[in-house]
């Protein structure tokens, strides 16, 4: 689970870390008041969205007066705002942090991470702050310092001064810190961009970004309380209640797949095919009915899905098992997109045998490229039929479940 | 010979009277698996399917001795404390099915395991097969022909896949083992790759990958300089976008290094024969044991 800047600005707040004074406001009226109440003449109006790049999306914003923050507050409020990161749907403002603006005299980066090869807490300091780390990283290496550590130790003090010394700023405390809170709050990322010194002399955290691991957060209360299902699209939040993966990917073939590493394979397979995958859908191990369905109801509530592809590799659960819960689902779902399905594994044949022999126009491929390929091709066929460009009787033709 | 277990290898199941548990404990007897004892808090005295079910890892080892292997299904919150206790009880081998253990509760029971001279497998992974002699996990047995494939893998049914392309072609397979699909792993693809190239009877190797992390970068890097076996990879994901988590938990592209391109073109530089599709990854193999000679 990624957390909201102001989500984050509570725990750095929580753990000592000094963050600039603000509030997070539902409205343009209670962000003028906050304005008013932090008072001085220069403000940061930022909107709350889960994706980054939100300053050159014209998502944060500077004003000198209340009156100017409630102009900005309104103009952001119910916005959509596209970044690089929340595709061309862009996500929806429905808070905005008022801050009390700084006079910044340097940015810098700091961040903690675990490092997966080395299994080790990592924590990366740059003197350049306020742009991508990855960016600096590849023009100027030698503004970036790594230091690692065992994840029992916590950090020792001497390489937290190592990174003070490096970065020319006290900021000793504020690494040891933000490790600190990393560990407790079992944190998968844990990162301040840009850390500033301000004209004053200051440090501030001006910027944070954490995600939490979401396996652990059956024990942070704390943060489950964070979780926000508006944050994900319908579709995400649907499918988290019924122990689905989903992602959301923005092409036209559906995918449904048991499996998270066949189900990207699957995905791959269709670029391969020329088209694009609506989404990633990884609906389990088992394949049931009930999870078929869930999993035809979200998939297809995507609105630019042309055709499906399944993909099933019947391991433990049988083809057979797999192939009366599909028909039983189209069925009863009334399905109107054509439907590709290519299953594979324990009792194939008989499963094959029961798509062939359901009465209803559902495909079937022998291999994973031939679906891929078939369900590319039913996609574009359907979008044509969409379009009303063919005669209503071509429509059997096609594969259409009805 | 084959690697991690055979014949021989004494099994227990910790969570044996859950529903996954009874289920694969069931299936892994019937393919000739040592399944010696269950383990289940509270539950000591009753059976599974015949098997023995004790309240502890330290009772088996009390009634049995030596006990070589467990496979754990505990649910994720209490899968840290099971680990320890196999690692208490002397066991070497852990392999963990569990999905969605917090990742500090790895790293601990990662560095527990290694200080008690044990070995964990997983978790989130499908287990491990060595063909006609032990299954320990999840993976369907009648996918399995005995033969000269190594495979190692970060995904379940990819590896069902991967297994059944091999078998349908008229190969065969050592030892199948899933090294899971979390951001940290008990067991390593090099560790693997290194039994593998130590084997015998293993002649040819596939590994398959996926996108996140640099396991696959790491893999190469000891291929080029410590493998002198022929290795097939295919790494899933080449169409995922970036900060988005695919399934896996490790499965998210952070930076550039996870991405797709990157891990195949480490991979090709170390000589590795990359299947661009799953629908490549039997031929390949097909096509590099006959390059061997050794069809």
């Amino acid at each position: 689970m990624n957390l909201h800047e102001y989500q984050a600005k509570i725990l750095l707040r929580e753990y000592g870390i000094p963050v600039p004074e603000g509030v997070v406001v539902v409205s343009a009226e209670k962000a003028k008041k906050v304005a008013m109440r932090i008072g001085g003449n220069l403000f940061a109006v930022k909107a709350q969205i889960l994706a980054g790049g939100r300053g050159k999306a014209g998502a944060i914003k500077i004003a000198h007066s209340p009156q100017e923050v409630y102009e900005i507050a309104k103009s952001l409020l119910k916005k959509k705002i596209v970044t690089y990161q929340t595709g061309p749907e862009g996500l929806k403002v429905r808070k905005i942090l008022v801050e009390q603006g700084q006079k910044i005299k340097k940015e810098y980066y700091l961040a903690v991470l675990l490092d997966r090869s080395k299994e080790k807490i990592c924590v990366i300091a740059s003197r350049q702050g306020g742009v991508e780390i990855e960016e600096v990283a590849r023009t100027h290496p030698e503004e970036i310092v790594t230091e690692y550590s065992e994840i029992f130790l916590g950090f020792p003090d001497y390489k937290a001064r190592k990174i003070e010394r490096f970065l020319g700023v006290p900021c000793s405390d504020i690494v040891k810190k933000l490790v600190n809170l990393f560990i407790d709050k079992e944190l998968s990322l844990c990162e301040i961009n840009p850390l500033v010194q301000t004209e004053d002399g200051k440090v501030y955290a001006l910027d944070a970004k954490m995600i939490v691991d979401d396996n652990s957060i059956f024990r942070h209360p704390e943060l489950e309380r964070f979780y926000d299902p508006r944050d994900e699209s319908p579709q995400e939040a649907k499918a988290k209640k019924v122990g689905i993966s989903y992602v959301y990917i923005g092409g036209s073939v559906g995918c449904l797949v048991n499996g998270a590493g066949l189900a990207m394979a699957t995905m791959d397979e269709i670029l391969l095919a020329g088209g694009k995958p609506a989404n990633f859908l990884d609906v389990g191990g088992g394949a049931s009915l009930e999870q078929v369905k869930s999993a035809f109801s979200i998939l297809l509530s995507d609105k630019n899905v042309r055709s499906v592809f399944v993909n099933i590799f019947g391991g433990i659960m049988r083809c057979d098992t797999v192939a009366n819960a599909l028909v039983q689902a189209a069925k009863e779902m009334n399905i109107k997109v054509p439907i590709v399905v290519r299953l594979e594994g324990t009792n194939v044949e008989l499963g094959r045998k029961i798509l062939e022999e359901s009465g209803l126009n559902i495909l079937t491929a022998k291999s994973i490229r031939e679906g891929a390929e078939l369900a590319v091709r039913k996609a574009g066929e359907y979008e044509e039929i969409k379009k009303g460009r063919r005669k209503k009787e071509d429509k059997e033709k096609i594969g259409e479940v009805v | 010979m084959a690697i991690l277990v055979d014949k021989n290898t004494t099994v227990i199941i910790q969570g044996i009277t859950g529903k996954n548990g009874a289920f694969h404990a069931k299936i892994s007897k019937e393919y000739g698996t040592k399944i010696i004892a269950g383990v289940t808090p509270g539950k000591g005295g009753q059976t599974v399917d015949g098997i023995p079910v004790f309240d502890s890892c330290e009772d088996v080892v009390k009634e049995f001795g030596k006990v070589d292997a467990t496979c754990i299904f505990v649910p994720a919150r209490f899968a840290f404390d099971s680990i320890v206790e196999a690692c208490d009880a002397g066991i070497k081998l852990i392999v963990v099915i569990t999905e969605g253990i917090p990742t500090q509760d790895l790293l601990k029971a990662k560095e527990y395991a290694k200080l008690k001279g044990s070995r964990i497998i997983g978790p989130n992974c499908p287990g491990i097969v060595t063909v006609q002699e032990c299954r320990i996990g999840i993976m369907p047995p009648q996918i399995f022909r005995r033969g000269f494939v190594g495979v190692v893998s970060r995904s379940g049914t990819l590896t069902y896949e991967a297994v059944h392309q091999i078998s349908q072609l008229g190969l065969g397979q050592t030892t199948c083992v899933g090294i899971g699909g979390d951001p940290i792993v008990g067991t390593t693809f090099i560790e693997i790759l290194d039994m593998f190239e130590k084997d015998e009877q293993t002649k040819v190797i596939v590994l398959i990958g996926e996108i996140g992390g640099t396991a696959e970068q790491e893999s190469a890097e000891f291929i080029k300089m410590h493998v002198s076996k022929p290795v097939v990879a295919y790494v899933a994901g080449r169409t995922a976008p970036p900060g988005k988590r695919m399934g896996h938990a490790g499965a998210i592209i952070t930076g550039s290094a996870g991405r797709w391109e990157e891990k195949v073109s480490a991979l090709r530089s170390a000589g590795v024969i990359v299947a661009e599709s799953t629908s490549e990854i039997g031929l390949k193999v097909k096509q590099v044991a006959q390059e061997r000679g050794l069809i």
